[in-house]
């Protein structure tokens, strides 16, 4: 009895696990779309306890009490992080746990070749390789995304930054790392080379996002997203097991997906984000805006805002992730059900970058209640703009700035835009008159119907609120 | 080339198709809850190390084992729950409207 259960184990193992891949995949499915969303987070949850479930069941596994130590202060932290992350702070996290998950893939290959190396025998070619690929992708997923929470929780500045001989740097650590592991494959297995070639794609990592910021950045953590997926695939082939390496090619596709949505919304190819640094095209504009002193800046109080809104038939509202930052969404849906009660049509335009990760704003919103219905995508609000009597832009910035449209010099030229500059008026909510995230000196706000309301976006729309229930 | 390097590619390969397949057209909204929850899945790493980290004598391969057993929960534990918080929220507004 007791020999035939452990014999049918291996099998049971892994049809569970096929049970459980299954699952990611039913529970990816239903992740994209809207009512059975939730349903297939769970889904996707309920297959990664079978599979961990199973992996217990590993006649190998015998250190249980650590093990479940490990599980139980993983998931306590886990837990507290999911309860108390702020929505805005939506990206820093995700950025985080992309690096966790790459972390675990590294040290999974690391401890694996640190096993065979104490066997003292030979280590098989397939094992040397699949181990060098797996440290080389899941350290650059480490440091890289350590890098990008770093920029977005601004221990670090968020803008790109670069240096001298900065390809020429990268290609030789390149070089660096493939001869380190053409001697670890040719000869006999070296913890020092091994250490080595960590290293360098622990630096690798560092390199890699240091040069990306501004606003590629839901760019970058779509692309990490998808190295944490290839991360675990890797550390599958090193450990020859199909469950890793079918979850993470799953998250490798996902990731690459959102990352082409995103270059398509900001008109760059994947190549312009990395390598092309968007820093140093906006040098070159940073002279020209110089002469911007003479251009008139109309600026309004909150009582002639809520004028303008009040009146209108119909508004806009364009936010940015100014917006998001002041904590700003709970009153300005406020805002928009009291227009609303005195007859005005009020709706939301969301760009698909705003915010700094894809589809942030609409998270933002939804936090604080805004109807699905009055959110529009890029493509539905933009032919609308032209019947549309106020735009009301509240810290957004580079996604309205029309230079993406007439200005071949600009560092966002292509960039598709929401055209708020073809409503009949156009109401900016901004502190002063800086630059954007991306830098880049908007033309907007010098328009004659561009009325511009200074002040904290919270502040402000809580003014434009009570202005407008005393009309 | 080892058979199982081979049927491993052979996996990955078709899986990543199906990954291609399965989330391709996602309306923006669920952009972040998608991302968020396969970053959770992405925590599959947790098996491996738990693989790694099984063998009753202490060394260490044990030690980083036990360690990526930590970090990779997290990442499972907090990319599913904090995917539900976001869905959550959609949910409750979809009732109302």
């Amino acid at each position: 009895m007791n020999s035939g259960f452990t014999e049918f184990l291996p099998t049971g193992i892994e049809i569970t696990y096929l049970v459980a891949a299954s699952l990611f995949i039913v529970g990816l499915k239903q992740l994209g779309s809207p009512a059975t969303a939730r349903r297939g987070n769970l889904i996707a949850a309920i297959g990664m306890f079978l599979a961990v479930v199973a992996t217990l069941l590993n006649q190998s596994v015998l250190n249980y009490q650590m093990i479940l130590l490990g599980v139980v202060i993983g998931s306590l932290v886990g837990a507290i992080a999911a309860q108390r992350v702020e929505m805005t702070a939506m990206p820093q996290m995700v950025g985080l746990l992309n690096g966790l998950g790459g972390a675990a893939s590294t040290l999974i290959a690391v401890g694996e070749y640190w096993r065979l190396m104490g066997l003292g025998e030979t280590i098989p070619l397939d094992a040397t390789i699949t181990v060098i690929l797996s440290v080389l992708i899941g350290n650059i997923t480490l440091t890289g995304s350590f890098l990008a929470f770093a920029k977005l929780q601004g221990l670090v500045s968020g803008s790109p930054v670069t240096y001298p001989l900065q390809q020429p740097i990268n290609v030789l650590l390149l070089i660096g790392f493939l001869a380190g592991s053409a001697y670890l494959v040719a000869t006999a297995p070296d913890p020092t080379v091994f250490l080595v070639i960590n290293g360098i794609s622990l630096l690798l990592g560092v390199l890699f996002v240091l040069p990306i910021g501004g606003a590629d950045m839901p760019v970058v953590i779509s692309l990490l997203n998808s190295f944490s997926g290839l991360a675990a695939s890797a550390a599958g082939f090193v450990l020859m097991n199909n469950m890793l390496i079918i979850a993470g090619a799953l998250v490798g596709a996902s990731g690459i997906i959102l990352t082409q949505i995103m270059c398509k919304a900001m008109n760059r190819s994947i190549a312009s984000v990395l390598f092309g640094a968007f820093g140093g095209a906006t040098k070159a504009t940073g002279g020209a805006s110089g002469t911007q002193q003479d251009k008139i800046v109309r600026s309004i109080g909150a009582e002639e805002g809520a004028m303008m809104l009040g009146y209108a038939r119909s508004v806009v509202i364009v936010p940015g992730y100014g917006m998001a930052v002041a904590q700003a969404q709970h009153t300005v849906r406020e805002l928009a059900d009291q227009l609303e009660k005195m007859g005005v049509e009020v709706k939301y335009a969301i760009h698909p970058v705003a915010g700094r990760m894809p589809g942030h704003m609409n998270v933002l919103l939804a936090e604080a209640n805004v109807p699905y219905p009055q959110l529009h995508d890029m493509d539905d609000i933009n032919p609308e703009f032209e019947r549309t009597d106020v735009a009301l832009v509240i810290g957004a910035n580079d996604v309205v700035n029309p230079a993406a449209r007439s200005d071949a010099n600009s560092p966002i030229y292509g960039m598709p835009i929401l055209e708020v500059d073809k409503a009949q008026h156009t109401i900016v909510i901004k502190r002063g008159m800086s630059a954007g995230f991306a830098g880049v000196e908007n033309e907007l706000f010098y328009k004659d119907k561009t009325m511009m309301l200074f002040g904290g976006a919270k502040d402000v729309v809580a003014q434009l609120v009570s202005e407008v229930k005393q009309l | 080339m080892a058979a199982g390097l081979l049927t491993g590619l052979v996996v990955f390969v078709l899986a990543s198709f199906v990954g291609f397949e399965v989330i391709n057209k996602v309306p923006p909204t669920l952009h972040t809850p998608l991302m968020s929850g396969a970053n959770a899945i992405s925590g599959i790493a947790v098996i491996g190390a738990v693989l790694i980290a099984g063998a009753q004598e202490w060394n260490v391969t044990v030690i980083l084992g036990l360690i990526a057993v930590v970090l990779a929960t997290v990442n499972v534990v907090g990319g599913f729950l904090v995917t539900d918080r976001m869905l959550q929220m959609f949910k409750k507004k979809e009732v109302k409207a």
